[in-house]
């Protein structure tokens, strides 16, 4: 007996896509439509003048050598922060993954700190890193580390990154851990009787398995330091010290909502989605090839 | 029939007895970006006025930080919902009086209502800045403060130092004394910008931009960069090596350093004094700014810093009155008094600060009365009234940029303040071309 439903005609898909296809025009293509006309502008912060300038926006953007700086600073920052919370995520779930007494507890701790907000996470850090204020900083001081963020470019950098790790480690964590678990138990034990030692084991067999997940996971993590350490970087360093941490999307944000300059803050942003866009294809086309589903 | 009509008119007279007060009292939004304890102060003043009177009501609404409350009303407006009243801060005066068309000056304001209005009774110094070059008050002051010198004076006694230092070089001197006792820090300074460019300029009598520092039109030009400014700030740069200066950041988070005794010399806001009271446990005091006393009008006078009130266009009538009335009811000279011996504002009054004065209040508090002796100091100059540049909010960062690249030895000072400049004003004429 066939146990399988059949509809005819298209009204029913058709209504059933809708849903979602009204959310991805109002909230993605719209806005992205918004900021795209928004980069042809030269307009003041309260709208009161407008006149249309076609490239202008993005002719003076690419002449400031600042826009270049940031977009070094941001590889940088996205290289170090996927490569250590995607590193350590593993690493954890790696350690988790194992009977040992009291593991749910570890678990449990290991997921919390995807719960605070980037923000707050910042001031955390803030408060133990700060010159003067911070335990860490003082121990380091004391250690004979001239440890100052606020005027060492390469100290903000690695406290920036420090809070944007410890923020991702969790989410990262959770999916290598549900990934480890799918893998078959067998194939590891069939290794092992083999006479393969745990690490062995670990990049002959579980790491290529682990494959899709970190796929997943690396383009997901290239979003969140694209996209998401806005709220870190803000409350951390506002970018400095002389523009040591002001990332892409930090620019788009200080150009926009701090100096108001509407056209040069969208054109910017609409640089960023291609970036990103072309970076995500890239992904899909080049490294997706070797992925084992 | 008569009965009919009765009925009639008892229902219109019950309608009209429950709508009039809905419809008598005209509601005004007013934005604010207060914390703590001034929070407390905005909603008292709005409780007292809405007492005094029946026919309007002031509805204050925390909207974030001064930068948040400036954007909520930007794209309130643009949503055609601005509030009647918003506070905005201090750097942000350009952005708002370019939009003549979102705002409404508060000089044609009281002139317009009638509101009993003598633009001569307010302090110059404090309206200054908010004012036309011919004079027309555009905003009406709030929290106002100047920037003084932090001094711990149980420090300065270990470091065997006599008094506290009046110019820079002996800033500069005393720093590396008190660098013995204190490693980490002799000298230091919150609102990095606001201290080194903006005061400093008005303090020593030099434009930071032409047009009198951008007061008498958009087209202004930047000039900070002289030798008098690369002076101060190599001398900084050379005492940062070995930390006798050190910096602490953009804006005010470094002031812990000065109540927890780390830096001894701290230069900030006088509205630090709450803090300072609270926390400090050692003899303290606070000084005017220091000087170099080679500059022939130095000292000039500060300049404030703070926030005003700025009354948003395309409201009704009623709405202008009862804001036009609730400016009369803030200016009350001992409403004035209280809010300065309550908060530690200054008071934008003449006759408020001439009363607290006779009452005796500064012997007991001088150092309440510190920045008001700077503000007065002399009469204003055209480099001294204040200034108005477009985009100046994001304008400090790139000060703040440049500054720290001569700090951390990437640029020489000369170079950081030849880019500081040159970028600032490639912002200015961005803005000039968007404010016509």
């Amino acid at each position: 007996m066939e146990n399988r439903a059949i509809f005819s005609g298209k009204l029913l898909p058709c209504l059933l896509i809708l849903p979602q296809l009204a959310i991805s025009l109002i909230f993605f293509y719209w806005p992205a439509a918004q900021a795209l006309w928004q980069s042809f502008l030269v307009q003041d912060a309260f709208g009161l003048s407008t006149e249309f300038v076609w490239f202008e926006n993005y002719v003076n953007l690419l002449q400031t050598p600042e826009y270049y700086h940031a977009i070094g600073v941001t590889l940088v920052f996205s290289a170090l922060v996927a490569f250590f919370s995607l590193g350590l995520g593993l690493l954890l779930a790696a350690m988790a993954n194992r009977n040992i007494r009291g593991i749910q507890i570890y678990r449990t701790f290991l997921i919390v700190p995807y719960a605070v907000a980037p923000a707050v996470a910042s001031v955390l850090f803030i408060f133990m890193l700060q010159p003067g204020l911070g335990m860490i900083a003082r121990a380091l001081q004391r250690a004979g580390i001239d440890w100052n963020p606020v005027l060492n470019g390469t100290h903000a950098m690695i406290l920036v990154v420090i809070v944007a790790v410890w923020n991702q480690i969790s989410y990262n964590f959770l999916f290598f851990l549900a990934g480890l678990q799918a893998i078959p138990k067998s194939v590891i034990e069939a290794a092992a009787i083999d006479g393969a030692r745990p690490m062995r084991r670990f990049w002959t067999i579980i790491f290529p398995l682990l494959s899709p997940t970190t796929f997943f996971l690396i383009i997901v993590n290239i979003t969140y330091v694209f996209f998401n350490t806005l709220g870190i970087i803000d409350t951390a360093t506002g970018g400095g010290p002389s523009g040591a941490t002001q990332t892409l999307v930090y620019k788009v944000f200080q150009d926009g909502k701090v100096g108001t300059d509407l056209g040069g803050s969208a054109a910017q942003s609409v640089i960023l989605m291609v970036i990103v866009v072309a970076l995500t294809a890239f992904q899909f086309r080049y490294v997706e090839k070797k992925v084992h589903y | 029939m008569v009965f009919r009509q009765f009925g009639a008119a008892s229902v219109i007279a019950a309608t009209l007895a429950l709508a009039t007060p809905a419809y008598a009292v005209t509601e005004i939004q007013w934005w604010h970006a207060m914390t703590g304890p001034n929070n407390d102060v905005v909603v008292k003043l709005a409780n007292d006025f809405n007492a005094s009177q029946n026919d309007y009501k002031i509805v204050p609404t925390f909207k974030g930080s001064y930068a948040d409350t400036l954007n909520a009303g930007i794209a309130a407006f643009r949503a055609g919902n601005a509030p009647g009243i918003m506070q905005v801060f201090e750097v942000g005066t350009a952005t708002m009086m370019a939009a003549k068309g979102a705002i409404k000056p508060v000089s044609d304001l009281m002139k317009e209502q009638e509101e009993s209005f003598d633009p001569k009774s307010y302090l110059p110094a404090i309206t200054g800045y908010y004012s036309t070059s011919k004079g027309e008050m555009l905003s009406f002051p709030f929290n106002s403060s100047s920037m003084v010198l932090w001094v711990n004076l149980d420090a300065l006694k270990k470091a065997d130092i006599d008094a506290p230092p009046k110019t820079w070089p002996e800033v500069f001197a005393d720093a590396r004394k008190l660098h013995a006792t204190n490693p980490t820090c002799g000298f230091s300074l919150s609102w990095i910008t606001w201290g080194l460019i903006e005061q400093f300029s008005a303090w020593h009598n030099v434009p930071i931009g032409t047009k009198a520092n951008g007061l008498d039109g958009f087209d202004t030009v930047l000039e900070f960069n002289t030798p008098l400014e690369t002076k101060l700030l190599e001398n900084l740069v050379e005492l940062q090596k070995d930390k006798s200066f050190d910096y602490s950041g953009r804006t005010n988070t470094g002031e812990g350093r000065f109540t927890s005794g780390e830096c001894a010399l701290y230069m900030t806001s006088s509205g630090f004094y709450p803090s300072v009271k609270a926390n400090a446990k050692f003899s303290y005091i606070s000084v005017p700014m220091p000087y170099f006393p080679d500059v022939k009008d130095a000292p000039q006078n500060s300049i404030i810093g703070g926030a005003s009130l700025w009354v948003m266009g395309g409201k009704s009538p009623e709405e202008y009155k009862g804001i036009a009335k609730f400016f009369t009811f803030l200016s009350d000279t001992d409403r004035q008094i209280y809010l300065h011996q309550a908060s530690g504002y200054l008071p934008i009054t003449k006759a408020a600060y001439e009363k607290t004065k006779a009452s005796g209040f500064y012997e007991k508090n001088p150092i309440l009365e510190v920045p008001l002796k700077e503000l007065t100091n002399k009469e204003p100059t055209e480099n001294s009234r204040g200034l108005r540049f477009g985009g100046m909010v994001q304008m400090r960062d790139v000060w703040s940029e440049e500054i720290e690249a001569a700090l951390a030895g990437k640029k020489t000072a000369k170079e950081a303040l030849d880019a500081a400049v040159s970028r600032g004003n490639q912002m200015l004429r961005q803005f000039e071309r968007t404010a016509k």
